[in-house]
């Protein structure tokens, strides 16, 4: 298929951006949205011009590197699926097609469709882990049972990438379901709940210092969220805040 | 420079007990003037940053990404080993080591894998304390799974993201120390020369991917886990950033290389479709606990399920050939990932390939489906249950076992696996050979050390599944920080190490002179142009099979490719900027000596072993053909060229096990 590409190109965080158009040709349906890119791109680099950035790496969805927001939709318009793994069958000849960075004041822009999402490794500094020695020393794997439905639960908030899809999709660039799906996989376990109430505060007082919005319920988060992360982590967090300030 | 592995003396059970009885310790007031540098941040290096610092020692970790949690240890999908015999099914801490030296075809060391099955099962405890969500049982206790080439259960998962899950551990683990300070964190850096001072590894040259700034890093000692060079070959289930270049660098600089040869082609990736593809996808080994693998028995029906008038579900049972069954009835589905491989190459190169490029066998779950489902009718008390209904809770089974697999393939293939069986094909994943280092993980430059798959000394020929996870966690949690420490403790009087020396200076000097060349070279075709070359040379001639003819061929293409490379590559744009053209061009640079080395290498080893297979080393039924004159570990000294590489040879002795004919049948 043949396609017409705006994309947002912006020369580094100073500069000023703006989009610009592209024409595709001979693009496979079974080709990888990436991949499409990488056409575009060795089109680019041999009319002697300068490629778009982009950021991606492992290619199968897990990263979380990748992060386009395609006709106004983070990751394009398929569902559970990350921008390396949205595929060109999802588009048809002729259709033009936007590509912006993620936008949001937490998250600025270093080159083209490259942004800088430090502040989710910040929010994590603050409390994502448990304060245990990595000596080995720790007690037998087996010694505390872990119920089933809890352990599940706690891998399905666990599987969380940490793209910055839900923060993209916000209209308030809210990162609640990051932290709450960070939150509620250590709420969930009893490993977790000897700093349960220092991490929710500290993680929430991070969030809130780097810019990101707050949660209006609309839910646009968990629809275009890769990997499935429910609203109810959000709710977790806000009875974990609660529970801790009281 | 002989070789000295440094295995200590003593019965094999007891060597690392005895030997962290007498290292030299550094007290914790001194370990915190001494600096260590750690170069990669998945399993190995997020794990290693995190103990080092958690001891007391100043880290400072290097990621190309823009985030440690995005290393590609990530992307491991099945699971990890450890020989807690929580199944009661017979395993030992020996079962371990033994399965792992056989699955390696012999060529590891076994100081070296001992010690490995020995913290095996530390590890486990150690992410359970992290609040690592692996599987339960109803129970509430650890499930297990099976893997390739054993024959117990000591599997650990989290669904089909274990690797994920274990990474997110080491990560969180640093981040409690990047917030203490004691890790400094350098994200989207890559380093790009390792200094040498005195003979001492003191420090790194790195650039900053966004400014393009060339940073001075010191330190006492410096650490390697910058992980495998799959995509020497383009084409790999790695990362597309993945890399051998700090690897190389320190091979440059001194280290020797060992076995390049051993590469693993991994028999469940999904198969390629066309020209543009840019990596390929892996379907974790652990389906194979529940999928059996097929081509029709007759060439008539690969031609009618090609031109899709046939389908494989209306192809009748008797119409099919189960050839891992079939061959290898002991382990059937479940044999070791280069005999399965190779079993997969054998039956399409004869033509039974299911897809339009002949490259494709079938995964087949509905027996699965049945047996999970005949299972669950009856816990659930449903008397005389549809096939329907049975399929139905079977596929819920499966679904909880391997959804996001399931899932992932879908998306890609357009197909659904609940449905129709899936195709796979072989792809290169992951790489046995690397960096030489002696049983304190230590290279042959005094004060650098490589862990996790940048290193070569666990897995010998052929890396059985769910050991590379364990390999990365037991190197950077359990190892290392002891090994490395006996080291460190003469360095407590040495204070900071300068940057502003004619050492680093020329290190410096040497890196700009590189980045200027490419930005100013005006050449004529794309850092990629030269990657799918070399891709394609590596695949055809150094890949599942290799022969003399084919690997004297491919050391000519490749040092002439290089030429041509250094003379007409093209990388657009300065250097003063985020720029990943520039980036890979200085990878695809030591892939293109990589490769030559590799070729040389499987052309010096006249013998068929784990991943390495020589056309003219099989027995009469096509099996691997080892031979006791090549019982050793090739390591490669740097002389210039790849061509003029010197070979030693570190002699391995097998005093525990008795080196057999490796059997799956």
């Amino acid at each position: 298929m043949n396609l017409t590409l705006k994309i947002w190109r912006q020369k580094d965080a100073n500069s000023k951006g703006q989009m610009t158009d592209y024409k595709v040709s001979e693009i496979s349906e079974h080709m990888s949205f990436l991949e499409m890119m990488d056409v575009l791109n060795e089109q680019i680099i041999n009319k002697g011009e300068e490629p778009v950035a982009f950021d991606h790496d492992c290619r199968e969805g897990i990263c979380g590197m990748c992060s386009m927001y395609i006709n106004g939709e983070a990751h394009g318009p398929d569902r559970g699926v990350t921008t390396c793994q949205l595929h060109m069958r999802m588009f048809k000849d002729g259709d033009t097609i936007t590509i912006e960075p993620w936008k949001a004041a937490a998250f600025p822009v270093v080159k083209d469709l490259v942004v800088d999402r430090s502040a989710f490794d910040r929010i994590q500094h603050a409390g994502g882990y448990i304060s245990v020695n990595t000596s080995g020393n720790t007690q037998d794997a087996n010694s505390i049972p872990i119920a089933k439905e809890a352990a599940d639960t706690a891998m399905d908030a666990a599987t969380c990438i940490g793209c910055g899809a839900c923060v993209a999709t916000c209209k308030n660039s809210s990162a609640m379901l990051f932290v709450g799906a960070k939150v509620s996989q250590y709420a969930l376990l009893p490993q977790g709940q000897v700093e349960a109430a220092d991490r929710v505060k500290n993680m929430v007082a991070q969030m809130d210092l780097e810019g990101f919005g707050n949660c209006t319920n609309t839910g646009a988060c968990e629809v275009e969220c890769p990997k499935g992360i429910s609203l109810d982590n959000i709710a977790r967090m806000n009875r974990e805040l609660m529970k801790a300030s009281i | 420079m002989a070789l000295d592995s440094k295995v200590p003396q003593g019965p094999i059970k007891d060597k690392w007990t005895d030997y962290k009885n007498k290292i030299n310790l550094v007290n914790p007031a001194n370990k915190r003037h001494i600096d260590v540098i750690v170069v990669g941040t998945g399993l190995a290096g997020g794990s290693a940053s995190a103990t080092l610092a958690e001891l007391g020692y100043n880290v400072k970790a290097f990621a190309y990404q823009d985030s440690p949690r995005r290393a590609h240890s990530i992307a491991a999908q099945g699971g990890i080993n450890a020989a807690k015999n929580y199944q009661g099914d017979g395993d030992s801490t020996y079962r371990l080591f033994y399965d792992t030296v056989k699955g390696g075809d012999y060529r590891s060391r076994e100081a070296n894998v001992y010690r490995l099955a020995e913290v095996s099962a530390n590890i486990i405890d150690q992410c359970v304390a992290q609040g690592v969500p692996f599987a339960r049982d109803y129970g509430g206790l650890l499930d297990n799974r099976s893997f390739g080439g054993v024959l117990v259960s000591r599997t650990f998962y989290a669904k089909g993201q274990t690797g994920q899950q274990l990474l997110l551990g080491a990560y969180s683990a640093m981040n409690r120390q990047i917030a203490r300070g004691k890790i400094e964190m350098f994200n989207r850096h890559e380093m790009l020369d390792v200094v040498i001072v005195d003979g001492k590894a003191r420090g790194i040259i790195a650039r900053n991917l966004v400014t393009g700034e060339i940073e001075r890093h010191s330190a006492h000692a410096v650490v390697i886990a910058s992980g495998g060079y799959g995509n020497v070959y383009f084409l790999s289930t790695n990362a597309m950033g993945s890399n051998v270049t700090a690897g190389w660098k320190v091979h440059k600089k001194g280290a020797y290389f060992a076995n390049p040869c051993y590469t693993q082609i991994h028999p469940t990736c999904i198969p390629r479709s066309g020209d543009y593809q840019s990596k390929l996808t892996l379907m974790s080994e652990s389906l194979r606990n529940d999928g059996r693998i097929w081509v029709p028995k007759h060439l008539k029906d690969v031609e009618s399920i090609r031109s899709g008038k046939l389908k494989p579900t209306q192809l009748k049972e008797e119409d099919r050939d189960y050839y891992l069954e079939r061959r290898y009835p002991a382990f059937g589905n479940l044999v070791p990932r280069d005999v399965a491989s190779r079993a997969a190459k054998e039956r399409c190169d004869a033509g039974y390939g299911v897809n339009a490029t002949g490259e494709a066998v079938y995964l087949d779950f509905a027996a699965s489906f049945v047996r999970y489902g005949t299972e669950q009718a009856k816990i659930q008390g449903i008397s005389n249950p549809s096939e329907a209904k049975i399929k139905e809770l079977g596929q819920e089974i499966v679904r909880a076992k391997y959804g996001n697999l399931f899932q992932m393939y879908e998306k890609i293939v357009d197909e659904n696996p609940y449905e129709t069986p899936m195709m796979i094909y072989p792809a290169v994943h992951y790489t046995m050979g690397g960096v030489w280092v002696d049983y304190n993980l230590m290279t042959t430059i005094p004060g650098c050390y490589a862990i996790g798959e940048a290193n070569f000394s666990d897995h010998g020929a052929n890396r059985l599944g769910a050991s590379a996870l364990m390999q990365g966690l037991a190197d950077g949690y359990f190892v290392l920080p002891y090994t490395i420490g006996d080291y460190l403790a003469d360095d407590i009087r040495t204070g900071k190490i300068s940057t502003d020396t004619p050492e680093f200076e020329a290190a410096e000097k040497e890196v700009k002179e590189r980045i200027d060349f490419f930005v100013n070279n005006k050449g004529t075709h794309s850092v990629d142009y030269y990657h799918k070359k070399l891709g394609k040379i590596m695949w055809d001639k150094c890949g599942m099979s290799r022969n003399a003819e084919g690997l004297k061929s491919a050391i000519e293409e490749i040092s002439a490719l290089r030429k041509d490379f250094w003379e007409n590559v093209n990388v657009p744009g300065t250097d003063k900027e985020y720029n990943e053209q520039l980036a890979k061009a200085g990878r695809v640079a030591d892939f293109l000596e990589l490769g030559e080395l590799f070729a040389k290498d499987a052309l010096v080893r006249e013998e068929s072993a784990g991943g390495h297979f020589r056309e003219e080393h099989q027995t009469p039924e096509g099996e691997a053909k080892r031979l006791k004159e090549f019982q050793f570990v090739s390591a490669w000294e740097y002389k210039g060229e790849p061509k003029d590489a010197v070979l030693h040879k570190e002699e391995l002795a097998y005093e525990n096990i008795e080196v057999k004919e490796r059997s799956y049948k």
